[in-house]
């Protein structure tokens, strides 16, 4: 027992402790201690009046018995008198025993702000610390409301002791942040400011967590704090190793002050005065310079010391994000961190560069660190410095290297660990949305993602990627091809056949032409895994099913059986029995056409900003938000350490009658305007202003995209989407635009006009708009939708101009768009046999009458989507005329009211080459043009 | 507002040695978080690094000898810096005690508090000179 043998103190209570030490068992501690506190409460209940030193010690040995994790329900009145006591012993184990057992009994806390009053005005500073402290550990709203405006006095009084002071501004610091209402301001503000000139450096140090805490609710009234901050900062950076004597700490000078002190000027903008922003950066460029020294000793305290006051100084630095030459300097420090063999300092090291990463001035420089990450990423034993390697490749990403780290972070995934699974998940599904430059390497990624940890990829990344297979019809017929190639193998994720399901049913056809994948392919391949599925996915294969008879009428039969069959019929749950009984009753009474109408191709799904965000967001919690917050800085935020906004924490999901394949993530534009609530738009807190729309192509992209489609979105930004549907027959059309504000704001003042453009001698289309006009008002998170009838009279070059203006927050914005109205889209397919399209080839054999286009491969060059393509163009394709089979013929008319035109088309693949031969022939010169244009561009 | 929420010196047992909270916790509360600071900090080993995230903050700590010293801080708070206050604290104990171990701390729970005291308070680090903190004990052990 060394400390008995100290000798100081009461030897009772290390003669109890003893012996509850050499306690064998629990109920040997549980009777000795019950012994003890009946001798206790004799002793206090007996006639004879205890002197100091015994109600000490019973109180100290309650004190004991309560850390023990024992109730305690008497004593509180024997310590309350120990208060009040003149010796310090006894004072300090009664303050010890209020703080411990806070209790807020009425009664007593009168007694125990008495003698706290009594010690604060004894002018004895022990008594007065020992006060002063007890409120600071108790810190309750009664002690505020009796000592709140006592203390500031304290605090700045001349003759109060630099111990008391010290203790008097944590102090009051405590009630502040428990009951700020209790703190008045007033005159003593500014003369707490200035303790940050005191002498003692004791001071100093506690005065700057007041200032710090108290200048967030008050900035302007501490501003001066700011030239004081940095001229004391100064003379602690410049100091010698030695200078400060008591408060230097392994020839570190003052590091914790150091800390405080630029932590508190990350609470303000970068000083406005030039003589005080010129010393500042001296003094950050001297912590930059000092990194580079030698060490002055080789214990660790000394480089945590040091570095302490480097990484603080960084951050600052970020804060202020106006210093590309310091921002590139502590990207070069923090590089080398990287290497370091302390695993502290290659944590902070990545922690912190995730913050640099959001810079526009040093993103680059953290990118060339790519591979070290990578490195960490493949290699670290702590998890938790992995974890921080993940967020800073995350960070870091963009166009540039997102392959890269895409593929990664994908091979990390294969033995991640189980806790870090699925936010490795969610950030390779981000990053590859977010700078996919072709939809395929997208569809493949989250594909790989589902096959590797299918487990972890949760519903909102594949409900993502068939929204985006959905709205991009240039990659549909990959993701039809891809996923029947995964569903091949023998053992797939439910993941995958949830999703195969689904783009096999949407998008099925556009593969079907290839043998190995025919419609009974198909079926038979999905109908494999059915039986091994959960009840939800083989209620969606159901559906894919009846949607694969209304795309591949053989197969019809096939399925019918397998609705019909006792198993979907009768099956005990409620839902797949509902689905196979109206399945099959559907496709045996409706007609072609009705079934075609009600099993339409899904329509785009209104775009909106990743919903897998916010699912990111609310897994990683505050905090931890530097790491993702992917956008630039917001300038407007000051918090540089990424506080975060709150979270939608609920997300309400309409339920749309028309969702068939019970992809319950979004309403079809098609759906009534109210159904797309405020509720269901995320509101995505990382859209910062420069933030790009995800896979969001211009507008003349987009528009070339609808030539061979006639639904989809046409236009998106951060506020607004405007989704289009639309359908044409000879030569009339109907098109329906889908108007989403994204924003939780209502636009105001909102007018979509179509326009016209040029002079009335190219007015070739008549379009009325025949809905009213579009409310003016579009709330928050609503849709509006506008429709318009389009006739053609006669062949045009030129379309007709969306013009959409409104007003948001006040900000009038203004936007023009082509609408995607094409020659083409009054094409009549026209089918004929081999003999005839050559005959007619010839007679229309004039060259002006003909327009060639020889040009590279923008897509890869797949026969299917080629297919698709040319259907969705208008033209019929016409098998067995040209005798190479690769190439690919089609004819139709164009349609206008004044005239038809008769069109010839051919389109040569060379996939060698990569290169296509597009040849036109129609009858007249610039329709031939127009359409060879049109559809070159499309390849 | 970034502060300490708490510190905590346990020993590889579990058995808490210090428990000094900076924010109003309700007991079962407190046993709960000393468990499971015990559960992260004890897996550890020493290729690891000193800081683990825990819940919304996160906890530095270090090793001497048996005893685990923690203290719990905001995510966004400075590492080292708490690091070196672990340190800096147990040299403070150590002069204090000649020598500290385990039981010192036990047998003389009640001048650890004061210890504590005063180099945090409220929280916030209150003083970080070993020779201020040492001849302020030192002066109240002089006192009756």
């Amino acid at each position: 027992m060394p400390a008995v043998s100290k000798g100081d103190g009461m030897r009772g209570l290390a003669v109890f402790i003893s012996d509850i030490r050499n306690c064998k068992s629990k109920e040997a501690e549980i009777k000795r201690i019950n012994k003890e506190l009946a001798n206790i409460r004799s002793k206090f209940k007996g006639d004879k009046a205890l002197d100091g030193y015994s109600k000490k010690k019973y109180v100290c040995k309650l004190l004991f018995i309560f850390l023990l994790g024992h109730d305690i329900d008497f004593g509180h009145m024997e310590a309350v008198n120990l208060l009040s006591s003149n010796k310090y012993t006894e004072k300090q184990i009664g303050y010890l025993f209020i703080s411990v057992l806070v209790n807020s009994n009425s009664e007593l806390i009168r007694l125990i702000n008495n003698a706290i009053k009594n010690d604060l005005a004894s002018r004895n500073p022990t008594f007065m610390c020992l006060a002063l402290h007890c409120i600071a550990n108790v810190g309750s709203r009664e002690m505020g409301e009796a000592f709140a405006a006592d203390i500031p006095r304290i605090l700045v009084a001349g003759d109060s002791m630099d111990s008391v002071k010290q203790s008097a501004a944590l102090c009051l610091l405590r009630l502040y942040k428990a009951s700020p209402d209790l703190v008045p301001m007033g005159e003593w503000t500014a003369r707490v400011v200035h303790l940050l000139n005191d002498q003692h450096m004791g001071v100093v140090t506690a005065a700057v967590s007041l200032i710090t805490c108290l200048c967030k609710k008050n900035p302007d009234d501490f501003k001066t704090c700011i030239s004081l901050a940095v001229s004391r900062l100064s003379r602690i950076v410049s100091s010698a190793s030695t200078d400060l004597q008591d408060y230097t700490y392994y020839f570190v000078p003052a590091p914790w002050l150091s800390v405080k002190l630029l932590r508190l000027l990350q609470c303000y903008p970068p000083p406005e005065d030039a003589a005080v922003k010129g010393r500042l950066v001296e003094c950050l460029e001297t912590v930059l310079n000092k990194a580079q020294e030698p060490p002055k000793s080789k214990k660790v305290q000394h480089s945590n010391a040091k570095n302490a006051i480097l990484f603080e100084t960084i951050s600052l630095i970020i804060h202020y994000d106006s210093e590309p030459n310091l921002l590139v300097r502590a990207c070069n420090q923090l590089g080398q961190f990287l290497q370091h063999r302390e695993t502290n300092l290659r944590y902070l090291a990545l922690e912190s560069m995730c913050t640099l990463a959001s810079s526009e001035f040093s993103h680059e420089a953290v990118k060339t660190h790519i591979d070290t990450v990578i490195n960490a990423l493949k290699t670290e034993r702590d998890v938790s410095v992995r974890q921080r390697a993940a967020d800073l490749l995350y960070a870091m990403c963009d166009r540039s290297n997102a392959k890269q780290i895409v593929s990664e972070m994908l091979r990390y995934l294969e033995t991640a660990d189980y806790a870090i699974r699925e936010e490795i998940v969610l950030k390779v599904a981000i990053l590859a949305e977010k700078y996919a430059v072709d939809y395929s390497w997208y569809v493949d990624t989250i594909l790989n993602l589902i096959r590797i940890a299918g487990d972890y990829v949760s519903e909102e990344v594949w409900y993502r990627v068939l929204q985006i297979v959905t709205n991009r019809d240039d990659v549909q017929g990959y993701a039809a091809k891809t996923v029947f190639e995964a569903l091949q193998a023998p053992a797939c994720h439910e993941n995958m056949v949830k999703v195969g399901g689904y783009i096999l049913g949407e998008f099925g056809n556009l593969i079907a032409g290839d043998p190995r994948s025919s419609p009974p392919v198909q079926f038979s391949l999905l109908h494999s895994k059915f039986h091994l599925c959960s009840v939800a996915t083989r209620a969606l294969l159901l559906s894919t099913y009846i949607k694969f008879i209304n795309l591949f009428p053989e197969t019809k039969a096939t399925i019918q059986g397998v609705l019909r069959a006792g198993s979907q019929l009768r099956n005990a749950d409620v839902e797949l029995q509902q689905r196979a009984v109206e399945y099959l009753t559907l496709s045996s009474v409706a007609s072609t056409d009705v079934l075609a109408t009600v099993l339409e191709e899904m329509p785009p799904f209104p775009e909106r900003e990743s919903s897998i965000l916010a699912k990111l967001k609310r897994k990683k919690g505050p905090g931890a938000a530097s790491a993702l917050d992917d956008g630039r800085r917001d300038p407007s935020s000051n918090d540089i350490n990424g506080g975060v906004e709150p979270t939608p924490s609920t997300v309400s999901t309409p339920s749309p009658s028309a969702d068939l394949l019970g992809l319950r993530a979004a309403p079809p534009p098609a759906a009534p305007p109210a159904s797309a609530g405020a509720g269901n738009l995320l509101v995505d807190v990382f859209d910062g202003p420069a933030a790009q729309p995800s896979l969001g192509p211009t507008p003349e992209e987009a528009f070339l995209r609808f030539v061979c489609k006639n639904n989809g979105v046409l236009f998106e930004n951060q506020l607004l989407q405007i989704g289009v549907k639309s359908e044409f027959r000879q030569n009339l059309g109907r098109m329906y635009l889908f108007y989403g504000n994204k924003t939780s704001v209502q636009f105001q003042n909102f007018s979509p006009t179509v326009v016209h453009p040029g002079d009335l001698q190219t007015h070739i289309l008549s379009l009325a708009v025949q809905t009213k006009r579009v409310a003016a008002q579009v709330d928050g998170g609503a849709q509006v939708q506008q429709v318009l009838n389009i006739e053609c009279l006669r062949d045009f070059l030129t379309p007709p101009l969306l013009s959409v203006r409104f007003r948001y927050g006040g900000a009038p914005q203004a936007l023009t768009l082509k609408l995607p109205v094409t020659i083409n889209k009054f094409f009549q397919p026209t089918e004929m046999a081999a003999q005839d399209f050559f005959q007619r080839w010839k007679q229309l054999s004039l060259p002006q009458q003909e327009a060639q286009k020889i040009f590279k491969a923008n897509h890869p060059m797949d026969a299917e989507v080629t297919k698709a393509k040319l259907l969705g163009f208008g033209s019929a394709l016409l098998d067995n005329v040209d005798p190479n089979p690769e190439n690919f013929v089609g004819a139709g008319i164009i349609q206008t009211k004044a005239l038809q035109v008769g069109c010839l088309l051919r389109l040569e693949p060379n996939a060698q080459a990569q290169m296509y031969r597009l040849t036109l022939r129609t009858s007249k010169e610039s329709v031939s043009r127009h359409l060879c244009e049109l559809l070159a561009q499309q390849f | 507002m970034v502060w300490i929420r708490f510190i905590l010196i346990q020993n590889r047992a579990g058995k808490t040695r210090l428990a000094k909270w900076y924010m109003q916790f309700d007991d079962d509360e407190k046993q709960k978080l000393i468990e499971e600071v015990h559960a992260v900090v004890t897996v550890r080993d020493a290729k690891h690094t000193n800081f683990v995230e825990f819940r919304n903050f996160k906890i530095i700590y270090r090793r001497y000898a048996g005893l685990y010293f923690c203290i719990c801080v905001d995510v966004n708070d400075n590492n080292l810096a708490y690091l070196e206050a672990i340190h800096n604290f147990v040299e403070v104990l150590n002069e204090y005690f000649h020598n500290v171990c385990e039981l010192d701390l036990v047998f003389n729970f009640y001048k650890v508090y004061t210890v504590v005291d005063e180099m945090f308070l409220a929280g916030e680090i209150r003083e970080t000179s070993q020779t201020k903190v040492l001849k302020q004990l030192l002066m109240l052990q002089s006192l009756e």
